[in-house]
């Protein structure tokens, strides 16, 4: 079992330019279902995938691939065509959030947005917009959603993932692979990965995931990766003390970033004195939550917090 | 992206937000010539000079250069001396203040040098409020905040009397409603004209913010005038960067003098890169390990000289401007380069490492640790490249090594040596 996605996705890529068709490539090596794209410049074209790496080392899979990707105008012609439910946006930043809205509209059940550098405005707009609609969106300015050997949509090294019994929560992309690698060292293993993204107003937070693992029977346990900025970690501490069933390991980077700048990812900064690691830190601990004291040991606090 | 005052004001002057007059100056004599016109425009004999930096806190801030002179000053020449004893009083003023470092509660003890000054007609304040519109994270929106207790710190007030801020969320389908608006302007104690002028201000302000896809604006203080009116004396505008595509205006009203150099340099070659006070130059790929890379330092003893994500690759251009643009921070001591190479093999990233070495050289102990495909290739080559590095087998030995090395190393050399 896993969450979001699994063998039974299939995926539609929106916008199939240079990094779109590349991960796009990498997905497919790795067994994902892919039956779509939406490129309406190229639309009627197809794209052809092929290679023979398999990076997910699952069993009975073939050696060699071949896909003969459609590409269409609209996302509802993509859907209408080949059943896709669920999608990744590599759209440029102008229009990012179009796509997002444009899927929405169509009534696509998954958005995994990947773009880096969205207007904040635009994603309030978007946010707005898919208000009541049976959708979820995964970023944007994300790594994506792995299930291990069954589908990987976005942009993380497949090869380092593996089958297994822990959640991963995250608004780093290279953190999540840091703590998925460690998984995969200690035999653990991870049920699916989540990266939630760094921008300060994205689709889904920490607690919409922990909902998820929650309910996850294969799911025993969840790391969750935070950083400066806002209060999505203290709102998921809260949820974990009230609802959670299963043990929390957890990280927050940014204990030394100076107040007032803006860390990398738009929304990892402190503000008014709000968003600060310690406050993090503290209510994660609080909470239950066993804290990694580095980003070496997130592993190592996962394996005390299943005891 | 922000601006400085006096373009913030233009920018709500040219959609008919009330502000007082004013004119910009970057020289004396711009600043003297500024003072007749501006006083027979206004009737009014009082001048303020104003410096324009990029931080807060200026009328509180004093000059390095002048511990007596405050960053405003309000020039009062009265009936007596008429224009030419303002003008007189506001050359003495700039003489001082344009070239100065003006350290503020928001500058940092080093401040910031003084390049403009905004010479603005006085104001008879009635009241002097809060008024401000910036995201909410937990909503996804934008707020409007306003508040009785004006021109003092926000922060000041969040934390001690919280009751005396409003909010009011902006629908961004709708905007402000007038409702909302209405709310504010009772909230704050206005009834009659100086209500409906609040009304009035604070719609247009709120969308002004929408239309110009500002992260923030805030007006400390807004103020009510003994005539009525309510009127911006002062305004604080930041720009989200990934809207300034299609704000061309906006983007050219960027003051690069107000930026940290090196941080610009590494902004045009594609690097994320904060300048902090440490001794650890850290060279990372992604934002949040480059973040978890200076909390590591600190663990094992160490201080970060610096945030630094070379964003998804390492090539060797990248690596020779990261290193070019650590090691010209004097602080720096040693460099710790971490890299997960995800999707990128490890191999490349070393060949970029070692390009990147060669072209800008190295006087300081550098520690690499690289993770990912092909990584026993890539420390190889590292290890036989015959370059003054070590490799770490991972990130928590990484950041133990190049604590101890900086602090020997710091050691053998006078504290100097490394300056240039």
């Amino acid at each position: 079992m896993s969450i979001l996605v699994g063998s039974e996705t299939r995926l539609l890529i929106q916008g199939l330019g240079k990094t779109g068709r590349f991960h796009a490539d990498r997905s497919i090596a790795y067994g994902t279902q892919i039956v779509a794209a939406v490129h309406p410049s190229r639309a009627g074209e197809t794209e052809v995938f092929e290679g023979d790496i398999d990076e997910s080392g699952a069993p009975d899979r073939l050696d060699r691939y071949r896909v003969d990707l459609p590409i269409f105008r609209t996302v509802e012609e993509a859907i209408a065509e080949t059943g896709a439910n669920a999608s990744v946006v590599f759209v440029p930043p102008a229009g990012a959030a179009d796509a997002i809205m444009e899927a929405a509209a169509a009534g696509m059940p998954l958005i995994v947005a990947i773009t880096e550098g969205v207007p904040v405005a635009d994603m309030i707009r978007a946010r707005r917009y898919l208000e009541g609609k049976p959708v979820r969106l995964v970023g944007p300015n994300c790594p994506g959603v792995i299930t291990p050997q069954e589908c990987r949509i976005g942009i993380m090294p497949g090869y380092i993932h593996q089958p297994g019994r822990i959640g991963v929560i995250s608004r780093s992309g290279t953190l999540t692979y840091e703590a998925v690698y460690q998984l995969t060292r200690l035999g653990l293993g991870q049920t699916t990965a989540v990266g939630i993204g760094g921008d300060p107003v994205n689709g889904t937070n920490f607690v919409d995931v922990l909902r998820l693992f929650n309910d996850d029977p294969a799911t025993e346990g969840v790391i969750m990766i935070g950083e400066i900025g806002g209060t999505a970690e203290e709102d998921a501490a809260a949820f974990v003390a009230e609802h959670m069933t299963k043990p929390v390991a957890g990280f927050i980077a940014g204990t030394t970033a100076p107040p007032g700048r803006r860390m990398g990812h738009a929304g990892a900064i402190i503000s008014g004195g709000k968003g600060t690691a310690e406050a993090k830190i503290a209510a994660l601990g609080e909470a239950g939550i066993v804290i990694a004291p580095t980003p070496t040991d997130m592993g190592a606090a996962m394996v005390e917090a299943l005891g | 992206m922000k601006i400085h005052e006096y373009q913030a004001k233009q920018l709500m002057g040219a959609r008919g937000i009330p502000v007082p007059l004013g004119q910009v100056a970057t020289t004396v004599e711009e600043a003297v010539a500024a003072v007749g016109p501006l006083i027979a425009k206004s009737g009014d004999p009082v001048v303020v000079v104003k410096s324009q930096i990029h931080a807060g806190g200026r009328g509180k801030g004093t000059f390095t250069e002048f511990p007596e002179l405050r960053g405003v000053n309000v020039v009062t020449a009265g009936i007596k001396g008429g224009v030419a004893a303002a003008e007189a009083a506001v050359r003495d003023l700039a003489e001082k203040m344009l070239g100065s470092t003006l350290v503020t509660i928001q500058t940092g003890p080093f401040g910031k040098q003084v390049n403009r000054l905004y010479i603005e007609q006085g104001i008879d304040i009635d009241r002097e409020l809060y008024l401000a519109v910036l995201l909410d994270r937990a909503e996804s929106r934008n707020v409007v905040m306003a508040s009785t207790e004006g021109g003092i710190d926000i922060e000041k007030v969040a934390g001690e009397t919280p009751e005396r801020i409003m909010r009011e969320t902006i629908d961004p389908a709708i905007g402000l409603a007038t409702f909302q608006a209405n709310r504010l302007g009772w909230g704050l104690g206005l009834e009659g004209e100086p209500h409906a002028n609040f009304v009035r201000f604070v719609t247009t302000l709120s969308r002004l913010t929408a239309d110009l896809d500002a992260d923030l604006i805030e007006i400390n203080p807004l103020v009510l005038t003994k005539s009525g009116s309510v009127m911006a004396l002062d305004g604080k505008m930041a720009f989200d960067d990934n809207s300034l595509f299609r704000h061309p205006d906006l983007a050219a009203m960027r003051d690069e003098t107000e930026e940290d150099p090196s941080e610009l340099e590494a902004k045009k070659t594609g690097l994320s890169y904060i300048k902090l006070e440490g001794s650890i130059g850290c060279m990372v790929n992604g934002a949040g390990l480059a973040m978890a890379t200076m909390d590591i330092i600190k663990y094992f003893g160490g201080e970060p000289a610096n945030f630094l994500d070379v964003g998804g690759g390492a090539n060797a251009e990248q690596v020779a401007a990261a290193i070019r643009i650590i090691t010209a921070d004097p602080n720096v001591k040693g460099i710790f380069v971490n890299i997960f190479g995800g999707i990128m093999r490890c191999d490349t990233v070393a060949a970029g490492i070692i390009a990147g070495v060669q072209q800008v050289g190295l006087d300081v102990p550098m520690v690499v640790r690289l993770e990912g495909t092909n990584v026993e290739l890539g420390r190889q080559m590292l290890d036989e490249s015959g370059l003054n590095l070590a490799t770490a087998a991972d990130m928590r030995d990484g950041a133990q090594k190049i604590v101890e090395l900086a602090k020997s190393d710091a050691r053998r050399q006078t504290p100097d040596a490394n300056r240039a």
